[in-house]
């Protein structure tokens, strides 16, 4: 009911496969997906273990909700230690493979081990083998999509895969399902690559049963009722995609532009949706083509894009020609806004070879803007950057990064390694925008304050994922609260990382909140599942699982002095826009979020919390 | 009145909430491997077709099975009967379309039967790509849209007048 109540266990080192039954209480305590895969992780992996070595495990996990007609149920995440941070790592993806891992009959896969050589794992219902993949190692991730199908000649398969970015251990490489959705944050790709694992193909033919279908019915309809009645899920998101945010931001000032030494970027509107939307100059065509939803969403944010094929990066390359996943706001942002890059054509490119090769285009991104700004500085040469005039504005320099950076070549292994990395190696950690590690997101903390607090306590690093105070602190959902102070917003932030842990385990899809509200969910999960879910549990699941993730990480050795934002965001005032004149007040905002946590003044949950919530 | 399935691909995302209304109206359980009506995904060309049977008025599926399992109701639907089918396969071979499909879990063919008059699929799609509509209008919305473009070119321009020859009633 719900949870198909299988979990696949595979031992890479010895090749085997077995099945073992879920934990029933575990999954009333974590509900699934993310909760419940880090609840397994937790429990058996060694927290200071090397992220990249045979003691880390990697989890793919569904919600009970994946693989139903609730809408957006068609989610799953990918759960081990992190390579980019060295924190917990999770990353949600959409596509069709999450359903049909369910459909195959598993809540979860946990990978374990190292395997002696390179395999991928295909699953037709309860059938799990481990198959040599020496054709595919080192081909991109659509490659080897099209290999997978031919090979087992059943194009409704779907295709979990790294690209040759994870078999080198790019430190943000990403697992890419169906072509151009991914788990893309944390480098969960480089994990699956130190494996030796390439891919994870799946078919599934058996159904996902309810506990109770008509009330599910009644539920999951109202609730696609409310999502087609909300200005944002029923007409933005569908006709604009997340980058109808772009213009947004910018104008609100909390655009971080040139690795954060601005908040607002000139070229915005020339990268925005509506410039998607518009026929170009050129060809007289929209690089916007369609929209896609994925596996049961009724939003379809989802961009399919295509590339003027006279454009510089595709002259001579008809094999991008066709339409592939195009620009979300944060790789908008990542790639242009954040290197001053204003040509859509030349994002829409980088986009699609993220995509190809297995890349995280925020990280990507924001490694190339700290890049541009060493270089800027005079401590990174063209000696050092393979001959790339690394300048900030210069769609060249980004598309010869990303091209080197996909294949681990030359300079792009520097640049593979993270901003963090790369900065601290020429002697400026200052000007890597990371928490734990980890790049930010496309929202200035100085123009939205909850955000600041949002990267710095966020438990898998910089992120707006977990807790995406942006919607109340600009779009006033479920209530308005002012962007540039930090009244309240800790315990803002604190709501919406506990709500937002439970949406992430239970197989839906976070953009779903732009309209829903717990009270919408609960019913949906009640009628699928035994164990009487109301808001009040969902909210107390949550908060379950965000100080268990938080204990993963404070055992693997993160302190407080993990929870900072870099000196820039604390001491650079914003210059323009009406942010002009503020820093990230997340100094103030910490020991208030602790007291409210219930953890002590150096932010580890007491003993008191840890019992009541039971973690 | 016929009614029948009317498909615009356009309006299509690619969600398959009618995959999973079929397969639960059909099966009892979410499972888009024993849906009828099937989502091609085709984003390479920015493009969604949901596909399902037809209901042919000469029936090739029909004509074809040996032992008479497929029959048509009195809303022209071709109806597979689980009693007599045998599993053959050969309307699966038959169908021009590939409609028809064999279900491997029950050893008999499945196809769309417009779920006794009130479609599953058409009542989930959330953007109105699947319709259940006259069969005999399938077409109108489409020569609405081809129609207003030949208005669009038309080289003349009103006030219309009868011809003379058709005002005096030219012949008799």
């Amino acid at each position: 009911m719900g949870w198909t109540g299988k979990i696949l266990r595979v031992n890479l080192t010895n090749g085997t496969v077995q099945s073992e039954p879920l934990n029933m209480d575990w999954a009333q305590q974590y509900l699934g997906q993310r909760g419940l895969a880090t609840k397994y992780l937790a429990e058996e992996v060694d927290a200071k273990c090397d992220p990249l070595g045979p003691d880390n495990k990697l989890i793919f996990a569904t919600g009970p909700l994946t693989g139903t007609c609730a809408s957006t149920g068609g989610r799953y995440s990918v759960i081990t230690k992190g390579p980019l941070t060295n924190a917990i790592a999770c990353s949600n993806s959409g596509g069709y493979f999450g359903a049909e891992l369910k459909f195959a009959g598993w809540d979860m896969i946990i990978l374990e081990g190292k395997s002696p050589k390179p395999i991928y794992l295909n699953i037709v219902d309860d059938k799990a083998e481990l198959l040599d993949a020496s054709d595919i190692w080192g081909t991109s991730v659509w490659n080897t999509d099209e290999w997978i199908k031919a090979k087992h000649q059943d194009p409704m398969i779907h295709v979990a895969t790294i690209g040759v970015a994870g078999e080198n251990g790019v430190l943000y490489s990403a697992i890419v399902n169906d072509l151009h959705r991914a788990a893309g944050r944390s480098g969960v790709g480089a994990v699956l690559g130190s494996k030796n694992v390439k891919a994870v193909s799946v078919r599934g033919t058996k159904g996902v049963k309810v506990r109770d279908g008509k009330a599910f019915l009644k539920a999951t309809n109202e609730g696609k009722k409310v999502l087609a009645e909300n200005a944002v899920t029923g007409s933005g998101l569908p006709t604009y995609g997340t980058q109808v945010l772009m213009n947004a931001i910018n104008e609100a000032g909390a655009m971080p532009t040139r690795n954060s030494r601005e908040v607002q970027f000139e070229g915005a509107h020339d990268i925005s949706a509506e410039a998607m939307a518009t026929p170009r100059s050129t060809d007289g065509e929209k690089n916007l083509q369609t929209n896609q939803a994925c596996f049961a969403c009724t939003i379809a944010c989802g961009r399919i894009s295509k590339i003027d094929e006279k454009h510089f990066t595709v002259v001579n390359k008809p094999q991008y020609w066709h339409s592939s996943g195009g620009l979300e706001y944060e790789a908008a942002w990542a790639l242009g806004s954040n290197t001053g890059v204003n040509d859509l054509e030349a994002l829409t490119y980088v986009n699609f070879i993220c995509n190809e090769q297995g890349l995280d285009p925020i990280s990507f991104g924001a490694t190339v803007s700290a890049a541009m700004e060493l270089f800027e500085l005079g401590l990174l040469t063209t000696a050092q950057t393979d001959g790339i005039e690394l300048k900030f504005g210069s769609a060249e320099a980004l598309v010869k990064c990303v091209e080197l950076t996909g294949k681990a070549e030359g300079f792009g292994k520097e640049l593979g390694l993270g901003s963090a990395r790369l900065c601290a190696k020429y002697g400026r950690p200052d000007l890597s925008m990371t928490v734990k590690g980890q790049e930010f997101p496309a929202y200035d903390a100085r123009g939205i304050q909850g955000m600041g607090l949002t990267y710095a306590t966020s438990n898998r690093g910089a992120c707006h994922l977990r807790s995406y105070t942006v919607s109340s602190e600009m779009l006033g959902i479920p209530e308005k609260t002012d962007p540039l102070t930090t009244d309240g917003k800790p315990a803002l932030v604190m709501a919406f990382q506990d709500a937002t842990a439970a949406v992430d385990s239970a197989g839906l899809c976070v953009f779903t909140t732009f309209a829903w509200t717990l009270n919408d969910i609960a019913p949906q999960i009640d009628a699928a599942i035994p164990g009487d879910w109301t808001p009040e549990k969902m909210l107390e699941v949550g908060e379950r699982i965000w100080n268990m993730e938080r204990m993963f990480n404070h055992r693997a050795g993160f302190t407080a002095q993990d929870d900072q934002l870099p000196p820039r965001l604390m001491k650079e005032a914003a210059k323009t826009g009406p942010a002009t004149g503020l820093v990230s007040g997340v100094d103030k905002m910490l020991p208030e979020y602790y007291q409210l946590r219930g953890w002590t003044a150096d932010g580890v949950p007491t003993n008191e919390t840890l019992s009541r919530l039971a973690v | 009145m016929l009614k029948a399935l009317v498909i615009d691909a356009g309006k299509c995302t690619g969600c398959k909430q009618c995959e999973m209304a079929c397969s639960l109206e059909n099966e009892g359980e979410f499972n888009v491997a024993k849906s009828r009506i099937r989502v091609f995904d085709f984003h390479t060309e920015a493009r969604f077709v949901p596909y399902t049977c037809t209901q042919c008025s000469e029936a090739w599926c029909q004509q074809a099975c040996p032992v008479n399992a497929i029959t048509t109701d009195s809303m022209g639907v071709k109806v597979v009967h689980d009693n007599l089918c045998v599993g053959c396969k050969v309307c699966t071979i038959a169908c021009p379309f590939g409609t028809v499909n064999y279900n491997a879990s029950t050893g008999k063919v499945i196809k769309c039967d417009l779920c006794g008059g009130q479609p599953a699929c058409s009542d989930a799609c959330p953007t109105g790509a699947i319709s259940y509509q006259d069969a005999e209008q399938g077409g109108f919305d489409k020569m609405k849209v081809w129609a207003s473009q030949s208005a669009n070119a038309a080289t003349s321009e009103g006030p219309n007048t009868p011809k003379a020859a058709q005002a005096s009633g030219s012949g008799h």
